[in-house]
């Protein structure tokens, strides 16, 4: 009797135990843990719905989508709509085919996020390991420009860029969005990380500036360079308001541009189908590019190897 | 390899802060020169302008026959090894070595002999392609001191080296450091704050004091016969004792501050009536049977049992007043408890006398 209620006591004893430490390893109960992943659930279907609805809308033809209510399977009109896209032209933005689009805002993307890349890592090094005159001033003056935002010197920029004949070009989309004090400053704050010994070691190691960043810098600043892409390619590929000002042609809009101007404020004439073909397709690239750079882009945001 | 001759070397920052105020300072060549000398002292000031990392204000700096005063690191021709190791992070082991090599353009296969002899030395032979952060704090340090000797360079550079490495590691490293020097005669500068390094290292050993060289010499000629006050308190440990004292009339010996006197034997006393300091090392004090032979009388205050030996600390039994604590570096085993009354005799010739007003030895 008395060895039962001990067992029984010890039993319970153990079962209070492995609850107290299943909730010990995950530092929250199973109820709580149970309502995160709701809360969590609801959150990716409030957003990840009407990217699935994008993209089922994109599979049928247009007649479905303007019959509501629009099915919640894809539909079989995949192939044809996004040939027709791709390639057919779309007619309502002057018979630039997607492809021309997408190309387009691949330029811009890549342009800005490279050329921001390259002059915030050189501007940061100058500041940086540089003793020139007016070194502060060219740091505040950089810096100020943060509170510009592109919006805000449009006019004048807009100005430049007809005075220079760079209207309808690549480089008029892209070189006033190339100057950046966000990734200036990133570069700045990361290379006053870096000891002073290693760049005097460098020094005594026969290393001039030239090579100090080549062979040092570089290499080090790999991981913030790669968050820096990611970041900037985005940025570039969701301009909006600078490449309308900037492109008067067709052939030159950006995706996002021609998904704007497909869609007519009369609503039967918008081919609703190759919008949505055209979403999913503006959509893709920076989905990849994430994709593809997430490892470095977490590892550049949470750690720097030293 | 080639020998390092500073005249009257200055450095001021700023116009107003003067770091280094004339040092000059001769090393033979082969010979190893540790500079000691607590923060601030501006002995890694005058090393990083051995090096040319820092200019000269004043002053010349001349490996070999050549004045460098105006060429940069590389034109020296030295090699430096830093105290948090200046690895690069992203180069492996071998590429570490290699690096100051191809900067100076030599050939490929050249650099390989090189770097593997080096490797070879130091035993980091399998660590070649390993990334620094996957070495030990002692492989890291090895790895910069295979980077200097692949350059062969006229001089070695030392600031600090193994003041990241835990106390086992230093004694090893130091031994080595000190072998490796040997072996390869490269005319050597090593900084340090640490007083032991400094002995065991040295050739030459200079320490400074604010800027200014205070005694330069062996180091057992500084451990004999400090310079100064500041010498004999930095150099040994524990440190000298020093006891402000006057001399008695009639050469009867010296009165302590504190109360008593104390007749130091084999000591030639100067003109009575001088205030003095009386120096005494921890060491060289024994405890005597007989009363009337000893020096002083220790009232012990705190006792510190280290093995080896028995440190007893305490003040002169018959002082009247505070007159500064004396450590007595007694044979282990001593039986000594605190409320002792022990009398100490100096052992002869062993006492120091410094001018109470300069701190320069009499």
């Amino acid at each position: 009797m008395a060895e039962n209620a001990a067992a029984a006591t010890g039993t319970s004893t153990a079962a209070k135990l492995g609850r107290r430490e299943e909730r010990n390893m995950l530092g929250v109960s199973r109820t709580s843990r149970y309502i995160a992943h709701a809360i969590l659930i609801i959150g990716v279907l409030i957003v990840a719905f009407p990217i699935y609805y994008t993209f089922i809308a994109s599979t049928h033809s247009l007649q479905t989508i303007l019959r509501p209510p629009l099915p919640l399977l894809p539909g079989d009109q995949f192939f044809e709509n996004y040939y027709q896209a791709l390639f057919g032209g779309v007619g309502r933005i002057g018979g630039v085919d997607a492809w021309t689009l997408l190309l387009n805002s691949t330029i811009m993307a890549l342009g800005i996020s490279i050329g921001k890349i390259a002059i915030s890592l050189l501007s940061a090094f100058a500041i940086v390991f540089f003793r020139f005159p007016g070194r502060m001033v060219f740091f505040w003056v950089i810096f100020i420009t943060l509170m510009l935002p592109v919006e805000v010197r449009i006019l004048p920029t807009y100005k430049v860029m007809v005075d220079l004949g760079l209207i309808d070009t690549y480089a008029g989309l892209i070189l006033p969005l190339i100057a950046s004090a966000t990734a200036t400053l990133l570069f700045r704050q990361f290379f006053l990380t870096i000891p002073g010994e290693l760049i005097e070691a460098a020094r005594v190691d026969g290393a001039g500036p030239w090579r100090f960043f080549k062979d040092i810098l570089m290499p080090l600043s790999k991981t913030n360079i790669a968050a820096l892409f990611v970041i900037m390619f985005i940025y570039g590929w969701t301009q909006y308001l600078w490449p309308l000002l900037v492109t008067n042609s067709n052939s030159m809009n950006t995706i996002v541009i021609a998904l704007r101007k497909m869609i007519s404020f009369a609503d039967a004439d918008t081919q609703w189908h190759l919008v949505m073909v055209t979403a999913v397709l503006a959509m893709l690239p920076p989905i990849l590019v994430v994709l593809f750079m997430q490892r470095w882009f977490v590892k550049g945001l949470v750690e720097t190897e030293k | 390899m080639a020998n390092v001759e500073l005249k009257n070397v200055r450095k001021v920052y700023g116009g107003s802060v003067e770091a280094v105020k004339g040092v000059s300072i001769s090393i033979p060549d082969g010979d190893m020169c540790v500079l000691v000398g607590p923060s601030g002292c501006g002995k890694s000031t005058l090393l990083r302008m051995i090096a040319g990392l820092e200019t000269i204000t004043d002053g010349t700096v001349s490996i070999g026959e050549t004045v460098v005063n105006d060429l940069g690191p590389v034109e020296r021709d030295i090699a430096m090894v830093f105290q948090n190791y200046a690895l690069y992070p992203h180069m492996s082991v071998y590429d570490n070595m290699a690096y100051g090599l191809r900067n100076r353009g030599m050939a490929k296969d050249e650099i390989d002999r090189r770097v593997r002899d080096a490797a070879a030395t130091l035993g980091l032979a399998e660590f070649l392609q390993r990334r620094p952060r996957e070495l030990s704090g002692g492989q890291r340090q090895r790895v910069a001191m295979g980077r200097a000797i692949v350059r062969s360079p006229k001089a070695f550079l030392f600031d600090e080296p193994l003041s990241n490495l835990d106390a086992k590691l230093r004694g090893q490293m130091r031994v080595e450091i000190k072998s490796l020097q040997r072996r390869l005669g490269v005319t050597s500068v090593y900084v340090t704050h640490d007083q032991v390094e400094a002995m065991t290292l040295a050739d030459t050993l200079v320490v400074m004091n604010a800027g200014l060289a205070e005694q330069i010499d062996t180091p057992m000629a500084i451990y004999e016969k400090p310079a100064s006050t500041f010498v004999a308190g930095f150099i040994g440990s524990p440190a000298m004792n020093l006891l402000t004292a006057k001399v008695a009339d009639g050469g009867q010996g010296l009165a302590l501050a504190g109360g008593g006197s104390v007749k130091p034997r084999d000591t030639v006393l100067p003109e009575a009536g001088r205030e003095v300091l009386l120096g005494v090392r921890p060491e060289h004090m024994v405890v005597t049977s007989n009363r009337s032979t000893a020096d002083l009388t220790l009232k012990v205050t705190a006792v510190e049992i280290l093995g080896a030996d028995t440190l007893a600390h305490g003040q002169p039994a018959d002082a009247t007043q505070n007159g500064g604590e004396i450590i007595a570096r007694l044979p282990g085993g001593t039986k000594v408890e605190v409320g002792d009354v022990l009398p100490l005799a100096i052992n002869p010739g062993m006492a120091h006398l410094f001018d109470a007003a300069t701190g320069k030895r009499i």
